[in-house]
């Protein structure tokens, strides 16, 4: 062969180091300039530097993981367009939402919100049937099913803020400013972190039990919707009205998201423990993923979850110092991340410096899961303090 | 702790070996572990329990003794309560030992390629491989060593004579992730300590300090109980009226305050409380000037929330707001008969009025005023807005000279409760209570005036004794009855019950019914009694819309009637009010007061430095992970063994792929060299 030397270190060089990157990749690269220019030249009035900021890092970073996970390119293209496609439907008047045929079945945020609903609970049971048919199919169904279901959540809080502005210019603003909006993202987030790591280790077995977390915040989201009208859109209390909350938000989303998708690997994998007891030649003992692997995902997911969580309480540390007056008040949302945080680092270095492995640490991960959706919801249920955005 | 328990016991103890033992207690994991879980609930404390309130609420709510017994736990302020603040200190202590005795460790493990490594510790690593090429070991030794430095590795290499290693190492900065982490907490932890308030604590507990617990002017605060301008750390608040200006901030702290003397003057200008177009609050905002001596031209600034001003040093945020003193213009229209003259009266907000009433004096604290009060509309309004203003309010307290108190909210126009117009005046005994509402019927020019006389009236015997009489008159003439006996007692039926009716109410007729008749009559009795009051109370209507010029001969329309109804109700719940007057709202002039917060955080750079730390270190950790390759070359006749042997911490299923990776490249490699 007549490739030089240098040719293949230099190959090799960037193989390890940009990945080898394609035209689509530099076409991605471009299309996402191209948004985040047109962006800016059409709202630079109502964004401040920070704002332009956190924008340009948003797509920043979305390039970037779309050349490490290219499916998500898919997902960010569908869901810019059915969001434009909405968007331009709404016009300038939110009464089309209710007038134009395909606002009012998909749409609009409402029907994007519960078709994103339906999807999530059609797809938890038909991961659960490809798992008992060991259908190869009917989990590449599932996995289509989950991914239709971001992009719809997706396009719902897309389209969300558009019509938070059509109500006023000045009630406009991102949709993550309440429970009912950041349900929603968890949801997507838990979900696609899931995806990220059923990709990645080639096996669909967990996807049932781990949509049964995201399934339950649907059914959440749904009472919350039907009984309390919580999907009517509030304007922001002056005390929110920061471009924090844009990081500050999500950041603390992927935490939560990573420290429910860890706790349902834990099931998982206690589940397997019983079986292999129980039935060693039952489905349960043989066809969900083997017990290392489920320990490594679970891993992998609370660090992630840890890193993400620590950001989101550094940033809300942050964002008080400039709107409560302190970076640390002890309220209650603020004690409980702490709480939260703590809980993990045991986690963490139990694992990593005391080499615990498996069921012990499982049972843990599972423990987790309400000590953080006592973070998550109790606080706001049951405690009073400055997060409970009563007054200021 | 475990480490304790395997020092031998018999062993002397050397000052050198306690020391190490104490290092090795401090610096364990299983110290480490406990920490996190006790910081975690004890921290749960103080979700629960809501910390920094009034003693007085805890006493209401736990009782004296366990009141006492929290506030000795230091339950009330758990995360500066001596035994938290040592668990924390405990913790800095912890990582620190960690960091000093993990440190070297690292750094030598950072420096150690291991490029002595026997053979046999190779092939029991879990990744390791071994194949043959068809070349001199020279030029796959240049093979390996550009595909590994290729990858990132850093090198090193060494001929062993009869094998040559090749020792690679990436990521060595994980362990750097690993010491920032731990850094991290250190610092965070230490620069919380600078600004928390434990030296203030301190002070207070060996008297340097004393809590102020009198409600003085600022200025007539003794030093003791002053912070000095130079005070390094603090956070206080202080609430400045529109058009006055402090020069201090007040610390709160267990049942009292201390004075922060400041070296600038803040004046506050103007206070704003701007609304979306459905009523709810869009932004606080004050217009500020800081004088400072420094200073030719006064500082402007305007401050909202999330946008506080730093100034010196000192941070100075929108907190809060209040009422700074706005002046309230009322009169006041008797209730109770005693008197029939309306007066006019004015005072400011925190001003407290001696009234001199005829059933004595009265003291008047007006507490607060509200220029809007937004309230949510059910189902929303024609144009779909979900909340309205329904103006203003100001509440007041009424305290008789036995000290005895009831508190007052009233509207200033009327609302609209069931598609008619009342004005409403709540009334509660205590804080802990709900206000209840008397819906006094607004006229037909929206004014409170016809129900008021009407209620005049109700109190006026001399009145009150012909309307009765002219009525029963009437009444048995229509009837043809001639009987001045009859007449006699029903007029005085009638005006008793009257009189009942307007000291008690509905329920003063009930009682009087029970006191008065045996049981088995009391039904039709309460049915004639009603009756009769009933007549009574239309005619002393009909009176009243007569002196407005109304034609009785009409009739009463349906709005005259509705509000008769109205009225009797209001009637019947005045005795409750309590108040002998309705304090009506004229005019007002609207002063507000903003709260400030003004902290000083020296240790906020080092904390955030922390973060910053923390936030490196941790992805370090995580993502960088720290791994070691070797490849062992030896020659076998013209050929060359390769032992490829790879370990890392963690990730092991990506390592495994990696490793594999790598293999593949390099036997492309060995076979691409022409
Ligand atoms: C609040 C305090 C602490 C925090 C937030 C913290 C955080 C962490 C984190 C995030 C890791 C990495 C875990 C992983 O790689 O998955 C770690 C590892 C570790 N920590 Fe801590 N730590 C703290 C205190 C301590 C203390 C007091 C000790 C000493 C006993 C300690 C010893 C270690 C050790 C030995 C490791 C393993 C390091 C390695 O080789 O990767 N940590 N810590």
């Amino acid at each position: 062969m007549a490739v030089t030397r240098d040719r293949v270190v230099d190959d090799l060089r960037r193989q390890a180091f940009l990945r080898a990157l394609d035209v689509f990749d530099w076409l991605w690269a471009a299309v996402l300039a191209g948004a985040l220019t047109y962006t800016y030249i059409t709202y630079w009035g109502l964004m401040d530097t920070y704002e332009v900021g956190i924008l340009g890092a948003a797509s920043l970073v979305l390039t970037v993981m779309g050349w490490n996970w290219k499916l998500l390119r898919a997902l960010v293209i569908v869901v810019a367009a059915l969001s434009l496609c909405s968007i331009t439907l709404y016009g300038t008047s939110l009464t089309n939402g209710e007038e134009r045929f395909l606002l009012k079945y998909l749409l609009s945020s409402q029907s994007a919100t519960l078709w994103m609903s339906s999807l999530y609970v059609m797809a938890t049971l038909v991961y659960f049937g490809s798992f008992l048919t060991n259908s190869d199919f009917a989990g590449r169904v599932a996995t289509a099913m989950t991914w239709s279901a971001i992009a719809m959540g997706l396009v719902g809080l897309m389209v969300r803020w558009r019509e938070s502005y059509l109500i006023s210019v000045d009630i406009g603003h991102i949709p993550i400013s309440n429970l009912y909006e950041v349900f929603i993202l968890f949801c997507i987030i838990t979900s696609l972190v899931y995806l990220y790591y059923e990709a990645k280790f080639r096996t669909r077995a967990m996807g049932g039990f781990v949509l049964l977390v995201v399934s339950s915040a649907v059914a959440f989201l749904l009472w919350y919707t039907f009984d309390r009208g919580a999907n009517e859109i509030q304007p922001l209390v002056p005390a929110l009205q920061s471009y924090w909350m844009k990081i500050h938000v999500p950041a603390n989303f992927i935490g939560y998201g990573c420290f429910s998708l860890a706790a349902m690997i834990g099931v998982t994998y206690l589940l397997r423990t019983l079986g292999e007891k129980v039935r060693p030649d039952g489905i349960i003992a043989t066809r969900l993923p083997p017990l290392t692997l489920l320990d490594e995902v679970m891993y992998k997911a609370i660090a992630l979850g840890f890193a993400f969580f620590t950001i989101a309480t550094i940033l809300g540390s942050l964002w008080a110092a400039e709107a409560w007056g302190g970076y640390w008040s002890w309220d209650p949302k603020e004690t409980w991340a702490l709480i939260v945080w703590l809980n993990y680092a045991a986690w963490l270095h139990m694992r990593i410096a005391k080499g615990w492995r498996g069921t012990p640490m499982a049972w843990w991960a599972v423990v987790g899961l309400f000590v953080t959706l006592f973070a998550f919801l109790g606080v706001n249920m049951f405690l009073s303090g400055l997060h409970s955005y009563g007054e200021l | 702790m475990s480490v304790i328990v395997q020092v031998p016991s018999k062993s002397p103890r050397s000052p050198a070996s306690l020391i190490r033992i104490w290092l090795q207690f401090l610096g364990s994991m299983n110290l480490a572990i406990t920490l996190f879980v006790g910081i975690a609930v004890a921290s749960i404390i103080g979700t629960v329990l809501r910390q920094n309130e009034p003693y007085q609420d805890y006493i209401i709510k736990f009782g004296p003794f366990w009141h006492e017994f929290f506030n000795t736990l230091g339950l009330y302020d758990v995360y500066a309560s001596g035994w938290f603040v040592f668990a924390l200190t405990f913790l800095v202590i912890s990582t620190s030992v960690c960091i000093i005795r993990n440190t070297p460790v690292m750094i030598r493990n950072i420096r150690a390629f291991g490029e002595n490594i026997q053979e046999r510790s190779l092939v029991v690593l879990p990744k390791h491989t071994e194949w043959t090429v068809n070349r001199p070991l020279a030029s796959v030794l240049i093979g390996a060593t550009e595909v590994l430095s290729a990858l990132g590795y850093r090198l090193r290499i060494k001929d062993h004579g009869t094998h040559t290693i090749v020792a690679a190492m990436k990521g060595a900065s994980n362990r750097a992730g690993h010491l920032l982490t731990h850094l991290a907490i250190v610092t965070i932890c230490t620069g919380g300590l600078l600004d928390g308030n434990l030296s203030l604590k301190l002070k207070a507990l060996t008297g340097h300090i004393a809590i102020e617990t009198r409600d003085i002017p600022a200025s007539q605060v003794p030093s003791v109980s002053r912070l000095p301008q130079d005070n390094p750390s603090f956070r206080g608040n202080v609430s400045i009226p529109e058009g006055s200006a402090a020069d201090v901030a007040f610390i709160n702290i267990a049942n009292g305050y201390v004075v922060q003397d400041l070296p600038f003057v803040v004046e506050v200008k103007a206070f704003r409380v701007a609304h979306y177009f459905n009523g709810q609050p869009k932004s606080f905002e004050t217009d500020l000037l800081i004088h400072d001596r420094g200073r030719d031209t006064p500082l402007r600034y305007t401050l909202a929330v999330n946008h506080p001003l730093t100034y010196k040093g000192y941070t100075l945020y929108q907190a809060s707001f209040g009422d700074g003193g706005s002046k309230l213009h009322l009169e006041s229209r008797p209730l109770n008969g005693d008197s029939n003259e309306d007066a006019e009266l004015t005072g400011e907000v925190n001003e407290v009025l001696s009234l001199s009433t005829p059933g004595g004096p009265l003291r008047l604290e007006l507490t607060d005023f509200r220029r809007f009060n937004v309230q949510p509309i059910p189902d929303g309004d024609a144009s779909g807005k979900k909340f309205r203003d329904v103006g203003p309010s100001f509440t007041y307290k009424l305290r008789w000279p036995d000290g005895v108190a009831k508190e007052y909210v009233n509207y200033m126009y009327p609302m609209t409760v069931d598609g008619r117009q009342f004005y409403l005046s709540g009334v509660r005994s205590s804080p802990a209570e709900e206000f209840e509402y008397l819906h006094i019927p607004a006229d037909a020019a929206n004014k409170p005036d016809r129900f008021l006389r009407f209620q005049v009236l109700l109190h006026d015997d001399k009145r009150l004794a012909k309307i009765t009489k002219d009525t029963t008159r009437q009444s048995l003439a229509t009837a043809h009855i001639d009987d001045t006996k009859l007449q006699e007692e029903i007029s005085t039926a009638m005006m008793q019950l009257a009189q009942i009716f307007r000291e008690g109410g509905y329920d003063a007729l009930i009682t009087y019914v029970n006191a008065h008749v045996p049981e088995k009559n009391r039904s039709s009795a309460a049915e004639a009694y009603l009756k009769v009051l009933d007549h009574g109370l239309r005619q002393i209507y009909a009176t009243v819309l007569i002196e407005e010029g109304f034609q009785m001969s009409d009739g009463i329309s349906a709005e005259d009637g509705q509000f008769f109804e109205d009225a009797v109700d209001a009637l019947s719940a005045t005795h409750k009010y309590g108040s002998p007057f309705f304090l009506q709202l004229k005019d007002f002039e609207h002063r507000q007061a903003s709260g400030l917060m003004i902290t000083r955080t020296p240790g906020k750079n080092l904390v955030y430095f922390g973060f910053f730390m923390l936030i490196t270190g941790v992805f370090l950790l995580f993502y960088v992970p720290h791994q070691r390759v070797w490849a062992l070359l030896a020659n076998v006749g013209n050929r060359t063994r390769i032992l490829l042997a790879g370990t890392r911490m963690r990730h092991q299923h990506d390592f495994a792929l990696e490793f594999d990776q790598m293999q593949q490249r390099l036997k492309d490699k060995l076979s691409t060299f022409g």
